[in-house]
């Protein structure tokens, strides 16, 4: 009798662990205990010095959180050889993830590469450190346009990394005739080929977006009959679509799985290098443009601020900014590289819309405290059945 | 010093301190914020106001949410019968090995664990996709199907993968009761003319009774919670309460209510776990 009973309690001691485990887990990862209770982070940028931090040495590692395939691999090994200062890669694979683990707490990140809108947020909520110019001048080489961009005008706190769009990706050899508008991705039939055989973005905003686009509304709408509508549509678009897909829509396009994804131009022109079979368009009613940025956490301590400075410099390097937009096939908006690529590169409308097709392009904005609001649709679209 | 070497309870409790300190610290605390977080307000980007609110427990039981509630209940109830019905047999079959196979048995059982469960789980894929699967593509060659089966993004994906994940969870349990079980019990029995369905109706499998409890709980606690293999197999699009937790936190920045939906689920899986208790107690007693 005894056995069994330091048996049952042996089991209920394993399940109790398992209980933390199984649903604990995603839950205690956010809100570390040390953290104090309330997490808004008050504590306002470190004042930026005028003069190169005398004294101060760089870090001799640091942590990149980066979007993933979002680098030309030889530039980290470079740097080092050049700097003596390792680079180590952490991924994300939407802003939202990379704000939420920031806000969760997170440090030891020297360098992150968040979009337009979620700089915006950053900014707002004092998330980022100022940058010291004096550190980084090849910022001279940053296209004008790119100093005057509205979530942070000057480069405060930011330097764009690349930039690109948001479309249709397809399967040329399986597909002659691809689908053009939005129409044909949302109200597929089961007649279309691609039927069943097509990913949206696991990304909130650009699928609403994209949704909002084709409906003639504001891709920023406010408006919640809008937001509404926009998502039965997609709650009835969830029958044609295999599955919600931000990693490997483009591998799976190559590879015959599928024959049209949502996704980012960039990562279409590297699995064509890959598969030789994929094309991408915009789709009629438009699509969405984004300037990814290199930003540099308030939690970063002063030497790694100053190492993720030297990277930054690094990047805007015209040979090294070449390397990067020749191995991403992303936008550069270093004037200075963009003179050393070749014409293909340049002349490539995928990369480089034409002005008829940018005029199409809508960034996507901040929208603070109404942001609860699409977040609690799209868990009705993930959750319906 | 005396003092300690003659008082027995005080050196157990000694010996007790650090793990009961560590399970204070790693397990009640968080715990205990979960519970607070549950009944504040989100903070804009993450993080909590701390204003007492009800509105995040009312939310857990709006239709959308109780829906995949007890979808996520169906589909762990579902992996463990399955588990059970496969398990079963073979803890059986382990457990009446001659000895000096049980070990290599046993391990043999043991080694998918040596690989990183995400990547047995991404191996799947290339067995389930539906155009480009193994298994679709090589019935297609063979003319056995014309259209390709929809093996991956649904719930029998999700469901395949985490049998295939916990089975070996469940057998090593069910083993553990089959492998003490005191061999004269049935030869008892069976000089009572018992059948050999009889012997095992009556004998074996009451005395399996505490393994397969255990295994059952193993199973389907981690089933229920299960967000990394809904999230791969399902492909994004079938869901389970997991997900939506886990979207909680590194998606909607809504630490209170993902931290309700985890206390409620935690509140349901201790009641099904004692209703079990119960049950499983009460037929082994009738038995």
């Amino acid at each position: 009798m005894k056995r069994k009973q330091l048996f049952t309690l042996l089991v209920i001691l394993i399940i109790a662990m398992m209980a933390l485990a199984a649903c604990g887990a995603p839950a205690t990862e956010a809100p570390p205990p040390t953290e104090a209770p309330a997490a808004q982070p008050t504590e306002a940028p470190p004042p930026t010095e005028a003069p190169s931090q005398e004294g101060i040495e760089p870090a001799k590692e640091i942590v990149i959180y980066n979007w993933s395939d979002y680098v030309a691999p030889e530039m980290y090994d470079l740097f080092e050889q050049e700097t003596g200062i390792k680079v180590i890669e952490d991924n994300f694979s939407s802003n939202e993830d990379l704000l939420a683990k920031l806000q969760g707490g997170a440090a030891g990140y020297a360098l992150i590469v968040p979009s337009d809108y979620t700089v915006a947020i950053m900014i707002e909520e004092g998330m980022l450190a100022k940058l010291d110019h004096n550190n980084i001048p090849n910022l001279k080489n940053l296209d004008e346009e790119f100093t005057k961009m509205y979530y942070d005008p000057g480069n405060e706190y930011c330097v764009t990394y690349l930039w690109g769009t948001t479309g249709i990706g397809y399967n040329k050899d399986q597909l002659e005739k691809p689908p053009t508008s939005w129409k044909q991705i949302f109200e597929a039939q089961e007649s279309d080929p691609w039927y069943g055989r097509m990913t949206l973005l696991d990304d909130v905003r650009e699928v609403f977006s994209a949704a909002l686009i084709y409906l003639g509304y504001d891709n920023n709408s406010t408006d919640e009959a809008q937001l509404a509508e926009a998502r039965d549509l997609l709650i009835n678009a969830k029958k044609g679509i295999s599955g919600f897909d931000s990693d490997t829509y483009e591998e799976l396009i190559g590879s015959g799985e599928n024959l049209v994804a949502h996704g980012w131009n960039g990562d279409f022109l590297q699995a064509d290098d890959e598969f030789g079979n994929i094309g991408y368009l915009i789709p009629e009613e438009g699509g969405t443009i984004w300037i990814d940025n290199m930003c540099i956490p308030a939690t970063a301590t002063p030497e790694e601020k100053l190492a993720a400075e030297m990277y930054i410099n690094f990047v805007l390097r015209p040979d090294i900014g070449a390397m990067l937009a020749d191995y991403t096939y992303y936008a550069t908006p270093n004037k200075a590289a963009l003179a050393e690529m070749s014409e293909e590169y340049t002349g490539n409308p995928i990369i480089f819309p034409p002005d008829e097709v940018r005029a199409k392009l809508r960034l996507i904005k901040p929208l603070g405290e109404f942001e609860s609001v699409y977040q609690r649709m799209w868990d009705e679209i993930k959750a319906a059945q | 010093m005396e003092r300690l070497r003659r008082n027995p309870e005080l050196q157990a409790w000694l010996l007790l301190a650090a793990p009961v300190i560590f399970l204070l610290i790693f397990f009640m605390a968080p715990l205990l914020i979960v519970f607070i977080y549950s009944f504040l307000e989100r903070g804009k980007y993450g993080g909590v106001e701390w204003v007492f609110t009800l509105e995040n427990i009312r939310r857990v039981f709006d239709p959308l949410y109780f829906r995949t509630f007890l979808r996520s209940f169906n589909i762990a109830i579902i992996t463990t019968l399955i588990t059970l019905i496969l398990g079963y047999p073979l803890a059986y079959f382990i457990a009446n090995s001659p000895p000096h196979r049980r070990s290599a048995l046993l391990f043999a059982l043991m080694i998918p664990f040596w690989t990183n469960f995400l990547i047995r789980t991404y191996a799947w894929l290339t067995l389930l996709r539906t155009h480009t699967g193994l298994i679709n593509v090589s019935l297609m060659n063979w003319g056995i199907i014309e259209k390709p089966l929809p093996l991956f993004g649904n719930d029998f994906a999700i469901i395949l993968g985490l049998v295939y994940g916990w089975l070996p969870v469940m057998v090593l349990p069910i083993y553990a009761a089959l492998e003490r079980l005191d061999k004269s019990l049935l030869e008892a029995a069976r000089d009572l003319y018992a059948s050999n369905f009889h012997a095992f109706r009556r004998v074996t499998w009451p005395l399996s009774i505490p393994g397969v409890v255990a295994g059952s709980m193993l199973v389907f606690i981690p089933s229920l919670g299960a967000f990394v293999t809904p999230a791969i197999l399902g492909g994004g699009k079938s869901l389970m309460i997991g997900n939506i937790i886990s979207n909680q936190f590194l998606g909607a920045h809504d630490w209170p209510f993902g931290s309700a939906l985890s206390m409620v689920m935690m509140i349901a899986m201790l009641i099904a776990t004692v209703i079990y208790f119960r049950w499983t107690v009460k037929s082994e007693a009738l038995a």
